[in-house]
């Protein structure tokens, strides 16, 4: 076997592969749910009806997209300069530590939400900041010290939780005491459960592709992610750059905690994740690691979330059938990238 | 500090140190075949879970623990083989696809359990590998307890690192393996095939890191449950770097790593583990194997084509 690159990849290819990636996917939850004892069809339908059937699970799975699009952001930020973040779960916590902190009474309005938006994602980058000195500094490899960090996190949250940031009214449960009214991320539609995280989500989406293209900073970012050689014989500060995209990305990161803080759960709990951190790596790779489709793909993984929770209640396929397929809907769409560029030759 | 003195001379500290290694030999031997042949494979992680479950499940059913350790190592080499296809010939990102392979590993395993045991709420449990007991041997003071009280499994770990020693560095089939991670034009060069070397390598890999997983299971613990393996995958790929891609060095890092894990969950007992948060305690881990990494960066020996997909005729 062999991989002959082609010169101008067709449009059909470029769109053709990925979509024939999804459809793969849908196939390969037929055979699960199929396996599970289920009807194939129906059990599509129920994820899909799980997640857009009422307003309720449509606005449920707009906010469970909220965190994602953040992470999802985040990782393609990073991925696009080849820095492999995978912390962005610890970067979330810190985001969300952060809106517990300043949020509890030390600012009030108007100054506690821009305050602790932007000290959140200090703390988020700060977090990213010390895998990415000692690679640039040490050689050492990021993707290691990075997933490292997320069980250290974990573990630091599980002691503020039961320490000093205890809620003495939880009847013993470690969670934070609720942020002030104030603090908290007002919802877009009066009545209507969807926060301002949202808004804020989709505009972070813009101002990333703004940076990513139509600013230096996103030039050196994409030619040090191309060919980091490249990149340093060409002048360009290959450090600093790097260093700059960990700052954006562990920004983005924590203000996915922030925002699942400030605006839906309004306290901090050690469940407040169910991994978004590592799900934004599906999302970008589902969007190609590009800003805008980012917001897209962070919709259809919370809806294949949303949906199978709901899908698994009505039909007992277990919900890690979501896990499942979007483990898979990442291989096969990374495999269907390579083949837009690639033909494969047998012989 | 007495406390300190009094818990190394402990028999079972010892013992435990030997015992919490056995899966990470078991798993870091598996992430070294595979570095060594130049492909990094961060599917460790969820390679151990589906194994820790695969064995499990197998006993669970009824099978003999021996068929179970099988079961586990034939799990993992299924996803090992999809981790070499998509990474080898395809050449695809080798962080994207690990972790992509860890998830769906994970989601499996989790998948499976679910729909095999709908109703359960705690975790059904097996008859784990019992402690040898050795005419003899496990009658020494000190000395038979600590090494010839553990199980079969253990003693299978650090067989098995003594093999994959051997192999990788008295044989042809190692050097070739080796020169793969190394050189692999020259491999190809040679009349070799660097794509079989290099799948054949991530694939008996993987097995290994299933059969660590399973020492949780059938082992250790008895049950499966969720997010049992902890992290443990990530910190195999720090004691690699840490042995500098050397079998004996590794097993070596592992041991001494689990020293300190039985120590952190002795010295939570202390009046010192009074004093200090248990959570604290339990980072130790995590954080000695980043320390463990950037003690290792100077001196690492990186095998020079890790990470670099080969393509026939390309230079």
């Amino acid at each position: 076997m062999r991989l002959d690159p082609i010169a101008a990849p067709p449009l059909s290819r470029q769109i053709g592969l990925p979509a024939l990636a999804l459809v793969a996917t849908l196939l390969v939850a037929m055979a699960l749910a199929l396996i599970a004892g289920a009807d194939p069809l129906a059990t599509l339908g129920l994820i899909a009806k799980g997640a857009f059937g009422s307003k309720f699970a449509a606005l449920e799975t707009l906010n469970r997209a909220t965190p994602l699009i953040f992470t999802g952001l985040a990782v393609a930020v990073a991925f696009r300069a080849k820095l492999w973040n995978i912390g962005a779960e610890a970067q979330l916590y810190a985001g969300a530590i952060v809106a517990v902190l300043l949020g509890t009474g030390a600012l009030g309005a108007p100054l506690v939400l821009p305050v602790s938006a932007l000290a959140a994602m200090l703390a988020g980058a700060l977090v990213l900041l010390g895998p990415v000195v000692l690679k640039t500094r040490l050689g050492v490899d990021e993707v290691v010290t990075t997933l490292l960090l997320n069980f250290v996190m974990l573990l630091f949250v599980s002691y503020l939780l039961e320490g000093p940031m205890k809620d003495p009214m939880g009847m013993g449960w470690p969670k934070s005491p609720a942020l002030i009214k104030e603090a908290r991320l007002p919802r877009i539609v009066d009545g209507l459960r969807l926060h301002w995280g949202f808004a804020l989500a989709l505009i972070a989406a813009v101002v990333v592709w703004v940076i990513q293209s139509r600013t230096t900073l996103g030039f050196e970012m994409r030619a040090v992610g191309q060919n980091r050689e490249a990149a340093r014989f060409a002048g360009m500060p290959v450090n600093v750059v790097l260093v700059k995209t960990a700052l954006l990305s562990g920004g983005l990161a924590a203000l996915a905690g922030w925002s699942e803080v400030a605006g839906l759960k309004g306290h901090l709990s050690s469940d407040l994740s169910p991994g978004f951190g590592y799900t934004g790596i599906i999302v970008a790779m589902l969007a190609l690691l590009h800003p805008l489709s980012v917001v897209l793909s962070a919709l259809f993984v919370a809806a294949i979330f949303v949906g199978s929770d709901s899908m698994s209640r009505a039909a007992g396929v277990p919900t890690y059938i979501a896990d499942m397929l979007l483990a898979t809907a990442l291989l096969f769409m990374v495999l269907a990238l390579m083949l837009t560029r690639y033909r494969v030759v047998w012989k | 500090m007495s406390d300190l003195f009094d818990i190394l001379l402990s028999v079972s500290f010892w013992a435990a140190a030997i015992r919490i290694a056995s899966p990470l030999i078991f798993a870091t031997m598996g992430e070294l075949i595979c570095e060594r042949a130049g492909v990094l494979n961060l599917g460790i992680e969820g390679i151990m879970v589906i194994g820790a479950f695969a064995g499990w499940m197998a006993v669970y059913l009824g099978a003999p623990l021996w068929l179970g350790v099988t079961a586990a190592m034939a799990a993992g080499m299924l996803f090992g083989l999809l981790h070499a296809t998509l990474t080898v010939p395809f050449g695809l990102s080798q962080h994207v696809v690990g972790l992509g392979v860890t998830m769906l590993a994970t989601a499996t395993s989790y998948f499976v359990y679910r729909l095999a045991l709908p109703e359960v709420t705690s975790p059904p449990k097996i008859t784990p590998f019992a402690p040898m007991d050795l005419p003899v041997l496990s009658d020494i003071p000190f000395l038979g307890p600590v090494l010839f009280q553990q199980t079969a499994l253990t003693w299978a770990a650090l067989i098995c690192a003594g093999l994959v020693g051997f192999v990788l560095f008295r044989t042809p089939l190692g050097l070739a393996v080796r020169a793969a991670g190394e050189n692999p034009a020259a491999v190809e060069a040679q009349g070799l095939s660097v794509t079989g070397l290099r799948m054949g390598a991530v694939v008996v890999g993987s097995g290994l890191m299933a059969v660590g997983g399973s020492f949780l299971t059938l082992s250790a613990f008895s049950s499966f449950f969720f997010e049992m393996v902890n992290g443990r995958g990530w910190i195999c790929i720090a004691l690699v770097v840490f042995g500098a891609w050397r079998p004996g060095k590794a097993v070596l890092g592992a041991l001494l790593f689990a020293a300190f894990d039985a120590l952190q969950i002795r010295l939570q007992q202390t009046p010192l583990g009074a004093h200090l948060p248990y959570q604290v305690f339990l980072m130790a881990p995590y954080l000695l194997s980043i320390l463990a990494l950037i003690l290792m960066s100077r001196r690492a020996e990186v095998p020079a084509a890790l990470m670099v997909p080969y393509r026939k005729g390309e230079r």
